[in-house]
């Protein structure tokens, strides 16, 4: 731990949320230009969350603010992982854990609503996470390790060898992003589903938390597939910004589906092309150089 | 500021015959936009600031109409859009009919009009948001409304 990585942690932790806040406003704009309106500014999620925080905290029970908490937590623990090269399979299993953490209290609190967005999110993490790990696997068959730092040292990019998974990733995104039309465990920008699935009972602010806790999730989201050209970061940050628009184009127009949809699509589609891409790399004996 | 910057309304409707809902509607539409003020139509009441309620209250609708009151968080406003939630419009002397949305909850704001232009209720929102400001720099409270049962008037 020497100056250098504290004054990392430390942009990190004050960047990530601004880019994240930009981002987020940035896709409002978009939304609203692409359904012929003005759309609000591009500030608009700072001024919400700014809002939320001076609102009273209405909870139903206590450990409710532990699980935001949890969650806030482990998004900035898997960011940061990914920005100092760690294990990608640990910041995997990291990343779950903030996902499971919103679900459990979503659960704690007893609304129906809530409940059955915790349910359909569950089935959300059992439709992407395999793909992640198999992303993973495929990290490992070209390097030889699942440390970040073979991928981010190599001169080759990684989306040469894995152009499948890459596309398998785009659409696992999508599903994390919360977007149409996989938006259906909570939704964004004011569209009610089940009322606000995992956070209806949330106000004020807690649901900030969620909010800031979703800005670090959009650049770690992204630093995902900035992974794909890290060779060159100029081309991956290139590729992680085009990949959000391509999400918030889908989401505009493509209508939510059934949770069994999603299901088949990544337990069929996403995984069947994800495993021909592992085994061209196994048969191959590809190296990352 | 931040209060005016993002005002997030919830939409309820007590007994309303459907024509205000249709004309609050409207102001979310490209022609009114009314996103572009940070206006959001938002569902559950845990995260909203301005209530607007349309429609007359009567005695199937009041504890619905309290139940949802007491749940959203200080700062809160309340805006009763249209003839009937102002003051009971041409229903007011139905036997089941309470009145404006006056006669159970304060109301901070009223929209006349039946029903209302879009513009009118836009013009009552950003009336709201003064309000909600000052009730946050007063640290105004809404006062928790008690629920008592559906009972029948004695005259009825």
């Amino acid at each position: 731990m020497n100056m250098n990585d504290i004054l990392t942690i430390v942009l990190v932790l004050i960047g990530a949320p601004i880019l994240g806040c930009l981002a987020s406003g940035i896709d409002r704009r978009i939304t609203a230009r692409l359904q012929g309106r003005v759309g609000p500014p591009i500030l608009q999620p700072y001024y919400d969350v700014k809002k939320l925080l001076s609102k009273d905290n209405m909870i139903v029970n206590p450990s409710q603010n532990f699980y935001v908490i949890v969650y806030l937590v482990f998004i900035i623990l898997s960011l940061l992982m990914l920005v100092f090269k760690q294990d990608f399979l640990m910041i995997i299993f990291v990343y779950t854990v903030a996902s499971l953490a919103l679900i459990v209290g979503g659960m704690s609190t007893g609304s129906p609503y809530a409940r059955v967005g915790s349910s359909r999110e569950i089935m959300a993490i059992l439709s992407y996470e395999p793909v992640l790990i198999l992303y993973a696997l495929a990290i490992y068959l070209l390097t030889g390790t699942f440390k970040l730092t073979a991928v981010l040292d190599a001169s080759s990019p990684l989306l040469i060898y894995t152009p499948l998974i890459f596309i398998a990733m785009i659409v696992v995104l999508n599903i994390k992003f919360k977007k149409s039309p996989f938006d259906y465990s909570t939704s964004h920008h004011g569209h009610q589903e089940l009322v606000k699935g995992m956070t209806t009972e949330y106000g004020g602010p807690g649901f900030a938390t969620i909010e800031i806790a979703h800005f670090y999730e959009y650049v770690f989201l992204t630093g995902l597939i900035f992974l794909f050209w890290a060779s060159t970061p100029i081309i991956g940050v290139l590729i992680g910004i085009l990949v959000y628009l391509l999400i918030i184009v889908i989401d505009n127009i493509t209508a939510r589906v059934y949770w069994q949809w999603m299901l088949k699509l990544s337990w069929s589609v996403l995984l069947i092309i994800s495993i021909v891409n592992i085994a061209y790399l196994y048969y191959s004996q590809a190296k990352l150089v | 500021m931040s209060l005016a910057k993002s005002p997030w309304i919830i939409h309820v409707n007590v007994n309303s015959c459907n024509g205000c809902d249709i004309e609050v509607v409207a102001c979310l539409t490209p022609l009114y936009d009314a996103e572009r003020f940070g206006v959001l139509n938002i569902g559950t009441p845990k995260q909203a600031d301005i209530m607007v309620v349309t429609g007359s209250v009567n005695y199937k609708s009041v504890n619905v109409l309290k139940n949802i009151y007491n749940q959203i968080p200080d700062p809160k406003v309340v805006l009763a859009v249209g003839a009937c939630a102002s003051t009971g419009g041409i229903f007011h002397d139905c036997y089941n009919v309470i009145g404006g949305v006056d006669q159970v909850i304060p109301v901070d704001a009223y929209v006349p009009g039946c029903c209302p232009r879009p513009e009118a209720i836009l013009d009552g929102v950003v009336a709201a948001l003064s309000i909600l400001e000052e009730k946050k720099k007063g640290n105004i409270k809404g006062k928790e409304v008690k629920l008592k049962g559906n009972e029948v008037p004695s005259n009825a």
